[in-house]
């Protein structure tokens, strides 16, 4: 049987399954729709927020950023993980006791305001737009590669599946779905890793043989002494250093931690549980499910990095192995023979053509800059691809068995469609719910609400599917970082405050929040599309990173403002006492 | 009496909260970025892996799910020395 077939009947059965699971357990009341009753176990529901949380971002793009960041890359890595320990010591526990389903819905009642309410739904459309952007083009990446078509063409197939899919169960077919689906990642992301692992350093736990000896090359030498070796032979930065400054690198790990910490669509999975020792419980599954793929992911990275290049690298174009075929089919993969001598060339920044034709590496950016190179000597590299595909090229190159790639197909498609699915769900309620009915118009009936959250999804699917076409970054992992940069300076900071102070006014919160998105926002437009030059960074911080210093604006414009407005009333201070009190929690409420 | 149990089991819980997040500063920022140089030379290296390498995409994950169980767990005990178990 090829490789097609068993791709295509992997993903039939993966969808069969979950089609099966999402009727089997559909909504029957709205308040089920919205937080499926409020019954679900911490250990279901931590699988379920697991599958949530772990995007397309993740699961096809981390490992690949990983392979080319090296030690840059760990920002990912911790951000993502370090933020779920914000999330869960700082904010579920309270926002669960407060017990409304929605963040707007939290941030409209403790502010007693309309505006504060209207603020946050704003911010919760933005930050969902642009994640749903992301997972979009992770759908595209997987269905060109399955179809063997373009990823604009890719894009459109998995809109209209994701549109489809979200609409059909409410939160509670939701949860067991995702609960499936998470099972299906954690197996596709772990075995092909396990196979690798044999293959290059004779250890079968990708996490050992990552700190032990590189075997595949007859001698045995210290895997990551292999990497570097390796990265600087091409002239690349080492791979233990990466190229990234300390700062950069503590603002965007900071921004991505505290962006977690006020995602909307995860802060929402903790009122499927009955109380508030169920949702600490929940938690703790829910990031131990997350360390098995993120454990998993940096080996991955550092293995399919050795591999590309040991099979790429050097070798005549006409001997490359089969698969570079099948991703230079797609667009994904490029060659292109600058010197017309029919061997691949993968070369790094600092690598530099001579003048007899032979290839150099500089010793470092100053002394290639010195030697005022043409365009063509300057970078002489020949292979050129996205991080996006390497977790999807990986397994080819280690010589998987087709069912462990095929699982890998059905593998992505669960990542993107239970990520897209649970945003989708909180965008369109913000919407329908937070907008409209609390907000616009306060008659609008149970069914009209569903209709117009119907026409929410709809529209955002396809300004998601456009930006997916055409991506305003690169690489799917860095558009998602921004809209991190988002949250962190928008929900986070005036979340925290809003549940350890009880003296905040709405004037102060409305004001921060503003300001923290809207710098952050500026930020990221200016230098991102209106092509602002990166020498005018702020103290050298990237547009990644930037949602840090939105965060300290807001704090600072919060208690500034507060200081010249009057206390809230007494019944929002009491409310904010309650919610620190662990019992009573009761059920959640529905709308 | 009641609302004092709320204040002291207030105060108990910040405690804790801080101390897990002075963990967590630790391990993340500290470890794994800011120190990572002197980690790197002046700790033992785990396996072949330098110690503040092996921090940034290991070891803080790992760190990271022991936090949280060791919340859960005396989160679960300050409940009910103060009255608020659920279970």
């Amino acid at each position: 049987m090829d490789q097609d077939t068993l791709n295509y009947i992997f993903i039939g059965l993966s969808f069969a399954l979950y089609i099966g699971i999402a009727l089997k357990s559909r909504a029957s009341s709205t308040k089920e729709y919205y937080t499926a009753g409020g019954g679900v176990s911490p250990l279901a529901n931590g699988m379920a927020t697991a599958a949530d949380w772990m995007s397309a971002a993740t699961f096809i793009s981390m490992a690949g950023t990983i392979a080319i960041g090296g030690y840059a890359g760990s920002r990912f890595l911790m951000g993502w993980t370090g933020g779920f320990v914000l999330l869960t010591i700082l904010m579920v526990p309270y926002l669960r006791k407060f017990g409304k389903a929605t963040v707007p819905d939290f941030i409209g009642d403790r502010f007693y305001s309309k505006l504060a309410r209207f603020v946050a739904v704003l911010c919760a459309v933005f930050i969902c737009m642009t994640y749903i952007m992301g997972q979009m083009r992770g759908v595209g990446v997987v269905f060109s590669q399955l179809f063997g078509i373009e990823i604009g063409s890719g894009v459109i197939v998995g809109a209209l599946i994701v549109f489809f899919y979200a609409g059909m169960g409410g939160m509670k077919g939701i949860t067991y779905t995702q609960v499936a689906q998470y099972c299906v990642m954690a197996f596709a992301y772990t075995i092909p890793a396990f196979y690798i692992a044999i293959a290059l350093t004779g250890n079968f736990i990708p996490q050992l043989g990552f700190i032990g000896d590189y075997i595949a090359g007859g001698e045995a030498t210290p895997f990551l002494e292999k990497l570097n070796n390796i990265n600087q032979e091409l002239g690349f930065a080492r791979y233990t250093d990466g190229s990234m400054t300390m700062v950069d690198m503590f603002c965007i790990t900071a921004a991505l931690m505290c962006g977690t910490a006020g995602l909307p669509h995860v802060i929402v999975r903790f009122f499927t549980v009955k109380n508030v020792q169920a949702v600490r419980k929940s938690a703790c599954w829910t990031l131990t499910f997350i360390a098995v793929i993120y454990l998993t992911a940096p080996t991955i990275g550092a293995f399919s990095r050795v591999n590309l290049i040991s099979q790429l690298n050097g070798i005549k174009y006409e001997d490359a192995p089969e698969w570079f075929a099948r991703f230079e089919k797609t667009g994904q993969m490029a060659f292109e023979d600058k010197n017309s001598d029919g061997i691949i060339q993968y070369t790094g920044p600092l690598a530099y053509r001579a003048s007899d034709g032979s290839l150099v590496v500089a010793s470092s950016a100053d002394a290639k800059e010195a030697l005022k190179l043409s365009k063509d000597e300057a970078n002489p590299n020949e292979l050129s691809f996205g991080p996006d595909i390497m977790v999807m090229a990986n397994p080819y190159m280690a010589d998987v068995p087709p069912w462990a790639i095929a699982l890998l197909m059905a593998g992505c498609i669960a990542a993107a469609l239970s990520t897209a699915a649970g945003l989708l769900l909180v965008l369109s309620t913000s919407v329908s719910h937070d907008l409209l009915k609390k907000i616009i118009k306060p008659g609008l009936t149970d069914k009209e609400e569903v209709t117009w959250a119907r026409i929410a999804s709809f529209v955002s699917l396809a300004v998601a599917a456009y930006f997916g076409i055409n991506p305003p970054s690169a690489f799917i992992a860095k558009t998602v970082a921004f809209e991190f940069g988002l949250a962190a300076s928008s929900f986070f900071p005036t979340l925290l405050i809003g549940i350890f102070s009880k003296t905040m006014s709405r004037e102060g919160a409305i004001a921060g929040m503003v300001c923290g998105i809207g710098f952050t926002l500026g930020y990221i437009v200016y230098f991102q599309f209106m092509e602002g030059d990166a020498r005018d960074y702020l103290f050298g911080i990237s547009p990644e990173g930037i949602g840090t210093i939105g965060m300290l604006i807001n704090f600072v414009v919060s208690f500034v403002v507060n200081m010249f407005s009057p206390a809230p009333p007494a019944e929002v201070q009491q409310m904010v006492e309650d919610i620190h009190i662990p019992s009573g929690s009761g059920e959640a409420a529905s709308h | 009496m009641e609302k004092n149990n709320a204040r002291s089991h207030r105060i108990a819980c910040l405690k804790l909260t801080l101390t897990l997040l002075a963990v967590w500063a630790f391990v993340s920022f500290g470890c794994s970025i800011l120190f990572r140089p002197w980690m790197d030379t002046n700790m033992p290296a785990i396996g072949s892996v330098p110690f503040g390498f092996w921090m940034a995409q290991q070891g803080s994950i790992i760190c990271f799910v022991f936090l949280l169980i060791v919340y859960a767990v005396c989160m679960r005990r300050l409940d009910g020395k103060h009255g608020f178990s659920e279970e």
